[in-house]
């Protein structure tokens, strides 16, 4: 049985940071290109208004690429703020408590989005 | 490689002492990278707002665009356009400096000049995009 867990676990090595470094670049692409698309069909012709802008989002293609987004935002955003947290937040119980506020956080606002997203 | 008599070690730095220390453009990029992050966080649950109030009914669509006029409940319209410009600047400086770091990792653009130069850029870009969009929110055009 490998002792790496709890206390003895290892935090330096071999791929260590490898998963999460290629997650921030992979869900960054993502939620660029997503900004692209939106970009482009905004600034195609015709005037701005409710329309327009539910039209978008009313795609069934456009959904589904909405949720990735959502999807690759929660896990951006998770990475990012763990990395502040383990930064700035030495102590163990205050540094718990703030990922465990973080992921509530953010779990509550993709909810809230897709909710709005399959309303439509 | 001791020395005898060695000084006891200073331990991290004071953030007042770091302060005084100038920080190439570079750092000021890195910095602001991960504070126009926080900045989006913090912020998330006005953007979902926007999101659902934007989408849900020509009604509620109406609703939206008042908010950066008249106003949302206690807050000003121009209150809310400043905090959306703030969105505005730290979403431009977040995915530019974010495709910075993946230009430095696919050219190994690693070297201070180059470090400099991209950091150059990307303030530029940055700031002159916001004060475009910014001058489209505020009505200049």
């Amino acid at each position: 049985m490998s002792t790496n867990f709890g206390s003895k676990r290892i935090v330096t090595g071999a791929h260590y940071g490898l998963r999460d470094w290629l997650a921030q670049r992979i869900t960054g692409a993502l939620m660029a290109l997503f900004t692209l698309v939106v970009l482009v069909q905004v600034l195609l012709p015709g005037p701005m208004g409710y329309d327009k802008w539910a039209g978008i989002f009313a795609a069934q293609w456009m959904k589904v690429l909405t949720f990735v987004v959502i999807v690759s935002l929660l896990v951006h955003v998770w990475v990012g703020v763990r990395d502040i947290l383990m930064d700035y937040v030495k102590p163990v119980g205050t540094r718990l408590v703030l990922q465990v506020a973080t992921l509530v956080w953010l779990v509550g606002c993709a909810g809230w989005a897709l909710q709005v997203l399959w309303r439509l | 490689m001791t020395t005898p008599m060695s000084k006891p070690r200073p331990g991290p730095m004071k953030l007042t002492d770091a302060l005084q220390y100038r920080l190439p453009l570079a750092g000021v990029v890195s910095i602001l990278h991960r504070v126009s992050g926080l900045i989006m966080f913090v912020l998330m649950p006005f953007i979902i707002w926007m999101f659902d109030t934007s989408l849900s009914s020509e009604v509620s669509y109406e609703r939206f665009t008042a908010a950066f006029s008249v106003g949302l409940g206690p807050l000003p319209g121009v209150l809310v356009k400043l905090v959306a410009l703030a969105l505005i600047w730290a979403y431009l400086h977040h995915l530019i400096a974010g495709v910075r770091h993946v230009w430095m990792d696919v050219a190994h653009s690693v070297s201070k000049e180059q470090g400099r130069s991209s950091a150059v850029f990307t303030m530029a870009a940055s700031i002159a995009l916001t004060l475009l969009l910014g001058a489209k929110l505020f009505g200049a055009y």
